[in-house]
């Protein structure tokens, strides 16, 4: 089954939703602040004759007029990281301080990890852990290029992490960018769609829950858990977010994007979520001209 | 070669523990561990080979894990301070080697701090720079310069920008960007 079907009943405009869905994505860049300015970058990029496009509502994201970014200086020099202009959210919705100490929950490759680095000047302490130990490795190999000092690798399994390495109790903040369907993906990679099937969707969930109740239980009172995926799986989003509010001590807090989103659904499938899930946002591809995807912000109250 | 500095092994202390990152020690007077660098002769090592003012390096601490695998993370508030040992797989990135005769930096540690080398830079043009970036030896006679490990930059975007780390050995740059670093990139 096509999965994109199952979701457009959910879409405002299921034609547009399904023709964006089927185009290819322009590969973009963001510019690592740590090692470059967005100028910087400009100028190498125009003098090796790399054609690019700013994206509007972030002043480091290119968009590249032809090939990937591996091939170019700035790439090589670490001023820019090849990511998904819908990736680039979840760490702009943390917003750190570069004080913090943030815990990137799924973290491999790394491409908000750097971010959430960039983000905090280098500075603060962002942990970033995975439980695959060979897409660490691509993590580890995209921080050193990128010139990141201030990450700390851990390999655990998320759900039932542990802080005993380190010597403080909690995070400020954490980011919880789970393992999904990822049909959102679907103008990248077309066999995200032919991976599908319901029987995952099932089976992802309960690790989806497990991991964003342990990211609010590891982050301080008051601090702030943000959640994304690359699916528009309610079962992997509202239902997920539903299950900590009802399990955890935490609420959702409302916010705004630079983009045009829809709210999250409080119905799908017979069951219902609790309202407040309407002030997460769900991305569809056709809004924006990018990949699907879906983020919810949490405070963590007690 | 300018650069050698071995830090002798020493049964009377203790050996070094691969799987963990232990905080290198502030001077070789406050050594534990045998064959260890410190804090101290890590930055001369930079200040003497590059000419890098050791200011750079403040608010940075130096871990090892692996044999003379030096690291550098961010450590300058009390939010960053970790406990030494520590066991996890990577913390901030590797910086140089140590526990053999010529210490070498790594290229990301010469790509991220290079810019502030004052001597050793060799500056590469157009099809060099690229060459090099490929992972090809040059030729180059005109080296006046140290031998050993030099930090290898390019005119970029209004700035000289380090490339990696360049092993200068009779008439030749070798270039020790690593494989899985190097990149067929245009010549400028
Ligand atoms: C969507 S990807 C993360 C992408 C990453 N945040 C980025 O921006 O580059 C999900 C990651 O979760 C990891 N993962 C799956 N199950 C996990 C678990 N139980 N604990 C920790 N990580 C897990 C996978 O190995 C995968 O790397």
């Amino acid at each position: 089954m096509n999965p994109l079907e199952r979701y457009a009943p959910l879409v405002d405009d299921p034609e547009a939703f399904r023709a964006a869905c089927q185009r290819p994505l322009p590969s973009v860049v963001r510019v690592n602040t740590i090692k470059a300015t967005a100028d910087r970058v400009a100028a190498a990029f125009d003098a090796e004759g790399v054609g690019y496009e700013p994206i509007g509502w972030h002043d480091g994201l290119f968009a590249l007029a032809e090939r990937g970014p591996g091939t170019t200086w700035p790439y090589f020099h670490g001023w820019v990281h090849g990511q998904e202009e819908v990736s680039a959210l979840p760490a702009v919705v943390l917003d750190p301080d570069p004080d913090d100490r943030v815990w990137d929950a799924c973290a491999a490759p790394g491409s908000k990890t750097t971010q959430l680095s960039a983000q905090m000047g280098d500075q603060g302490l962002v942990v970033g852990n995975d439980s695959n130990l060979g897409r660490l490795s691509a993590l580890r190999h995209n921080a050193e290029r990128l010139g990141v000092t201030n990450l700390a690798v851990t390999n655990q399994d998320a759900r039932n992490f542990s802080l005993k390495p380190f010597d403080f109790e909690a995070f400020d903040a954490a980011l919880v960018d789970v393992p999904c369907s990822c049909e959102g993906t679907c103008r990248k990679n077309p066999t995200a769609l032919e991976e599908w099937t319901i029987d995952h969707v099932r089976s992802v969930t309960g690790v989806q829950k497990s991991i964003l109740s342990r990211a609010i239980q590891a982050t301080k009172p008051g601090g702030t858990v943000v959640y994304s995926t690359c699916t528009f799986a309610p079962e992997e989003n509202e239902a997920v977010v539903d299950h900590a509010l009802q399990t955890e001590d935490c609420q959702v807090v409302s916010f705004d994007l630079p983009i045009d989103t829809a709210p999250g659904v409080t119905e799908w499938d017979g069951a219902t979520f609790d309202s407040a899930v309407t002030d997460t946002h769900r991305i569809y591809p056709h809004l924006n001209d990018t990949g699907g995807f879906y983020c919810a912000k949490l405070e963590v109250t007690a | 070669m300018t650069d050698e500095r071995r830090v002798p092994e020493d049964d009377r202390l203790a050996e070094n523990v691969g799987q963990r990152f232990d905080r290198l020690p502030a001077t070789p007077a406050d050594r534990t561990v045998s064959g260890r660098a410190s804090r101290e002769e890590v930055i001369e090592w930079w200040v003497e080979q590059y000419g890098v003012d050791p200011a750079i390096f403040e608010g940075y601490s130096f871990w090892e894990k692996g044999a003379g695998k030096v690291w550098i993370y961010a450590e300058k508030e009390p939010s960053q301070a970790l406990p030494s040992p520590i066991e996890i797989e990577a913390l901030g990135m590797t910086f140089m080697r140590t526990r053999q005769r010529h210490w070498k930096p790594t290229t990301v540690a010469v790509q991220r701090f290079g810019q502030h080398a004052e001597k050793n830079v060799l500056v590469l043009e157009g099809a060099a720079a690229a060459a090099f970036a490929r992972g090809e030896d040059i030729p180059y006679e005109s080296w006046d310069g140290d031998w050993g490990y030099l930090v290898v930059a390019h005119e970029l975007a209004g700035g000289l920008e380090p490339i990696g780390v360049g092993l200068y050995l009779y008439d030749e740059l070798r270039s020790t960007v690593p494989k899985g670093r190097q990149e067929s990139l245009a010549d400028l």
